[in-house]
């Protein structure tokens, strides 16, 4: 099967600046994790995304026609900051892959897949 | 008196053999839903058949039989809606033959092994954290418990329509979600899972007995104790399981005295000893020991002690009171609850006297322990009867006006009316 693995957590952190040693350490387990996936055969997609600052969310109303507003779709404390696209045998094994995440706090939502135009 | 053995013989059935089979199909299957809407097919055609045609001399080889055929018509019926009759007939084949060797009829008994682990895993799959609390509840005692949607509705007070959807969105999220029928790496956790939604069903069971107006054919007490002494036998490598089996037997063996002729309740120490089942509290010893021997302590075992310490007093005074403290210590430890808490300070009260359980009660309040008991009649109806034996009949009643006030169940509101007129 395949499940979306959405990450929501605190963004407000303040990250190092690339290039440095602590950047460089901050990413390393991500970069594990990461080959964990390819080498497991779980790897479909992955991003991380830009926080909420940079979101913009587009409401479409029918006939009511649409508006463009700045922000997220909801504001709260944790937000979604990246995904991964994998794929597993079953939940336990989605489940798995999420609780192996290098962070120590975060709410991760994991679906399953219901339709993937570009899938195999 | 013929009909009387049929229906017994159904109910056995039903109870003590449907989840085996169910387990048994949705492995060969690989679908739960399948393999549980097969075994309610057998069920019904069995009340139909057995009052006409008698007994199977195999009940357990029979309903798998049925519910293997009554699975294969459904999917042929699914295949040739979706218009692939033709490469499903050809899989349907081969899976006859799978079947038809070495687990039809009676063999199946004999098949104990992988018929354990079958039924861990469709137990371990009701109770999987991604389904809700209720959702569990209503999946492991239709699939593992061989009970009805109706019967189920009627244990637990809700329309049979609701918990019907209940029991359908389950199945939909464990197929579209993925969740699997398999022994997990963490068995731990999600035994302890099954514990507590075994736990939920007994309480359920057991507390809201005295306030059932109407007869309830299933006996949710019952129920959670065979289901848990089944689990028992699954998993005799793990403490807890017994722990909670001694625990619910020791509940059970004082079950009769715990409300009286009118369904009032009657407090622990008021119960008449005499009536108290001495073969169950004999059993439930047994079973305990058998747990504390594995060395595993858990909070199960430690509830269980605690009951024991009730179960095994002749009478009220022979209560040992600092023996019982002292386990709700180590029971605060583990699972920090307000109730645990308000429990520990109960013990302290009767160990120590009033004043000691009183001042803990307050030092609780005062560093937040009791939070969320606010409206929990049980903490101001404790606090009520520690003041009372303190000598302060005034902040008695006031507590006890508190209690009235928040007290839901009809047993329970009686009995606060009777101590408030005593008061006065």
């Amino acid at each position: 099967m395949e499940y979306m693995i959405l990450i929501n957590s605190d963004e407000n952190y303040e990250s190092p600046a690339p290039g440095t040693p602590e950047f460089e350490a901050m990413m390393a387990p991500w970069m594990a994790f990461n080959q964990r996936l390819i080498d497991g055969g779980h790897w479909i997609a992955g991003a991380s995304l830009q926080p909420t600052m940079t979101a913009t969310t587009v409401h479409k109303r029918g006939d009511a026609g649409h508006t463009v507003t700045d922000g997220p779709y909801a504001e709260s404390k944790e937000q979604m900051g990246g995904f991964y696209l994998v794929r597993a045998a079953d939940l336990d094994e989605a489940i798995e892959l999420a609780l192996a995440l290098p962070m120590a706090a975060a709410s991760i939502e994991v679906r399953p897949v219901a339709f993937r135009p570009d899938a195999a | 008196m013929a009909d009387a053995t049929v229906e017994a013989a159904l109910t056995r059935v039903a109870r003590e053999e449907s989840g085996r089979v169910l387990a048994l199909l949705a492995r060969r299957f690989g679908d739960v839903d399948l393999a549980d809407e097969s075994v309610q097919d057998a069920l019904v055609e069995a009340a139909r058949v057995w009052p006409v045609q008698g007994v199977p001399a195999n009940p357990p080889g029979w309903l798998l039989t049925v519910a293997k055929h009554k699975a294969i018509d459904r999917l042929r019926r699914a295949a040739s809606a979706q218009r692939r009759t033709m490469a499903a007939a050809r899989d349907m084949a081969v899976e006859d033959v799978a079947f038809e060797d070495g687990a039809g009829g009676d063999e199946m008994i004999d098949d104990e092994q992988p018929m354990a682990d079958d039924r861990l895993r469709l137990v371990l799959l009701c109770c999987h954290p991604a389904l809700d609390r209720d959702a569990q509840v209503a999946l492991t005692l239709r699939m593992v418990g061989g009970l009805t949607t109706p019967e189920i509705a009627s244990a637990f007070l809700v329309p049979e329509a609701t918990l019907a959807q209940r029991i359908v969105r389950a199945k939909r999220k464990i197929r579209d979600a993925g969740i699997p029928l398999s022994i997990p790496t963490d068995l731990d956790g999600r035994v302890d899972a099954v514990l507590a939604v075994l736990y939920l069903i007994f309480n359920e069971g057991y507390l809201t007995r005295s306030d059932r107006d109407v007869v309830v054919r299933v006996d949710l007490v019952d129920e959670a104790v065979r289901l848990t002494a089944s689990l028992a036998e699954l998993l005799p490598d793990h403490a807890e399981v017994d722990g909670l089996l001694a625990l619910e037997m020791f509940h059970r063996s004082r079950l009769s005295t715990r409300t009286d002729a009118l369904g009032d309740l009657v407090l622990l120490e008021q119960q008449d000893r005499t009536r108290w089942d001495l073969e169950s509290i004999g059993r439930a010893n047994a079973v305990l020991h058998r747990a504390m021997r594995r060395m595993q302590p858990g909070p199960y075992q430690l509830q269980a002690i605690i009951a024991g310490h009730h179960a095994n007093a002749r009478t009220a005074g022979d209560t040992d009171w600092s023996a019982i403290a002292g386990l709700y210590r180590q029971l605060v430890a583990v699972t920090p609850s307000p109730v645990v808490r308000l429990n520990h300070a109960v013990a302290v009260a009767m160990a120590d006297g009033p004043h000691a359980g009183l001042a803990m009660l307050d030092d609780l309040e005062a560093r937040g322990g009791l939070d969320g008991l606010e409206r929990y009649h049980l903490l101001h109806a404790t606090r009520a009867e520690l003041l009372l034996r303190a000598g302060r009949p005034d902040d008695a009643k006031r507590a006890f006006a508190l209690a009235r006030a928040t007290a839901v169940a009809p047993a329970e509101q009686r009995h606060l009316d009777r101590r408030l007129a005593a008061l006065d």
